[in-house]
């Protein structure tokens, strides 16, 4: 059968709960981080993403204690962002029993962070997230840029050859997320997540925008990406991990069928 | 008490397997050490890592850990992880072409060229995720696991064992390739068990009441 698509429920964590919001804003309390990552885990889930967006630092402490609990008890891989800006940032979380840490924001500042992180420990734990926006015209071809600060802040730089130089710099996953749609359940932006599975050799997760399991199918099938994340379609329980998977099973996609302790 | 060591040089992420198999035993004791007395003194042994080969047998050497590897190979069970499993291999082509342990005659290569699926879509490297691997012998490695069951994988070169014998498990990515080794008290696996949900840590089990016979 070969490799199989990966279904990433994805994590919000802001001082050591999950949460979800629409666009970054409205955020409503989701539950129990560890309690979520296991029910998760019994579902089906192929790998957890969890990101912290506790604003205050002094908050963030609780993350590692999120992160060393799930890892104790949930064996799939863990995925673990948010703040990570410096060599120590990704040796903790690696210590509390992440697998792979997610670079973001500190990617746009220093690329050479990401060369070093991946030198120092493996591009297989080293996943870069982008946020990208489309900033054509209407009616132009589109074009995306790299958007931090939720969206809200534009830097100017071309999404495709960024992704491609954050691989040539050692990412051994990116993590794609478009801003037009996160939170909106109106389905993947398609042609950003075909475009970037294309330009880079690395497995691309697309997220942002999932609203039934249809999309999930689009963004694997008509994105190409290798995995797909999401969050409200899971945590509002409008879906199981099983639901999803046996939807895309059903569609021909090759999933993991997992068999249960 | 029995004694698991988990061969700590510096490699990656050691406290996954470590959980894992604290996780499943139950009157083992599982100790992560640098140590080559220590390690020595151990009942069983786990060689893991991520990473590049080169670095990692420039480390295993540093530590003075290939010598009691050398020794401890054949004397008691031994599973290799990963990286571990390449470290097992008489040669790797990996980081310019690099001599290893020789627990099992064959070499290490990159999954061939091109990177590209019979459906046209392209193969990516590393192969990363879940893959069904194919149980091509009996042996109570695979206790309770049931056939084509799904493990995790992240990597990019893949052993090539000289001695068809020595292949306990096969993988598809684009290619079949030995993705579990097994000679005498010697085994290896390409996927991390630690990271395989139950299939894996039902692996990690059997590992512990193995008693190292093929």
């Amino acid at each position: 059968m070969g490799l199989a698509k990966r279904i990433i429920p994805c994590l919000d964590i802001d001082k050591g709960r999950v949460v979800k919001g629409v666009k970054f804003l409205e955020m409503r309390d989701a539950g129990d981080p560890v309690e979520i990552a296991r029910r998760y885990d019994q579902q089906g889930a192929d790998e957890l993403v969890f990101l912290d967006i506790t604003a205050s630092s002094e908050d963030r402490g609780t993350l590692m204690d999120v992160v060393e609990k799930v890892a104790g008890e949930v064996f799939i891989p863990l995925t673990v962002g948010g703040g990570v800006r410096a060599l120590p940032d990704v040796r903790r979380l690696l210590q509390a029993g992440a697998d792979k840490v997610s670079i973001n924001t500190a990617a746009i500042a220093n690329p050479e962070f990401v060369a070093e992180a991946a030198y120092r420990y493996g591009s297989q734990c080293i996943v870069v997230a982008i946020d990208v926006k489309n900033v054509a015209k209407k009616n132009e071809d589109p074009y995306w840029e790299i958007f931090t600060h939720g969206g809200r802040k534009s830097t100017g730089i071309e999404a495709i050859g960024w992704a491609q130089k954050l691989v040539s710099l050692g990412a051994g996953e990116v993590l794609l997320t478009s801003m037009d749609r996160d939170g909106t359940k109106s389905g993947f932006d398609i042609k950003v997540t075909r475009a970037v599975s294309n330009a880079v050799s690395v497995p691309v997760i697309a997220s942002g925008g999932v609203g039934t399991l249809d999309d999930l199918y689009d963004g694997l099938a008509a994105g190409g990406a290798d995995a797909v994340l999401a969050s409200s379609i899971f945590h509002f329980g409008t879906y199981t991990i099983q639901q999803a998977k046996n939807y895309l099973a059903g569609r021909g996609v090759a999933v993991r069928d997992a068999t249960y302790r | 008490m029995a004694t698991v060591g988990i061969i700590d040089y510096g490699m990656g992420n050691l406290h996954s397997i470590a959980k894992a198999l604290r996780y499943v035993a139950s009157d083992e004791q599982i100790e992560v050490s640098f140590d080559p007395d220590t390690l020595a003194g151990m009942d069983r042994l786990v060689l893991p890592g991520v990473g590049a080969i080169g670095h990692c047998m420039e480390e295993l050497h540093r530590l003075e850990l290939d010598d009691m590897l050398r020794e401890q190979i054949g004397v008691k069970p031994l599973m290799g992880v990963c990286l571990g499993i390449e470290a097992l291999m008489t040669h790797s082509e990996e980081s310019g072409g690099v001599d290893c342990l020789g627990a099992f005659p064959g070499n290490t290569v990159h999954f061939a060229k091109p990177e590209v699926n019979t459906d046209g879509t392209r193969r990516k490297i590393p192969h990363m995720g879940w893959n069904q691997v194919r149980q091509e012998r009996h042996h109570p490695l695979w206790k309770d696991i049931a056939p084509e069951s799904w493990f995790y994988f992240v990597h990019s070169y893949h052993v090539v064992p000289q001695d068809r014998q020595h292949i306990a498990g096969t993988t598809d990515y684009g290619e079949r390739f030995a993705s579990v080794i097994l000679r005498d008290n010697v085994f290896a696996v390409q996927f991390h068990p630690e990271k395989s949900q139950s299939a894996g840590l039902q692996m990690l089990a059997n590992f512990l009441e193995w008693n190292g016979n093929a």
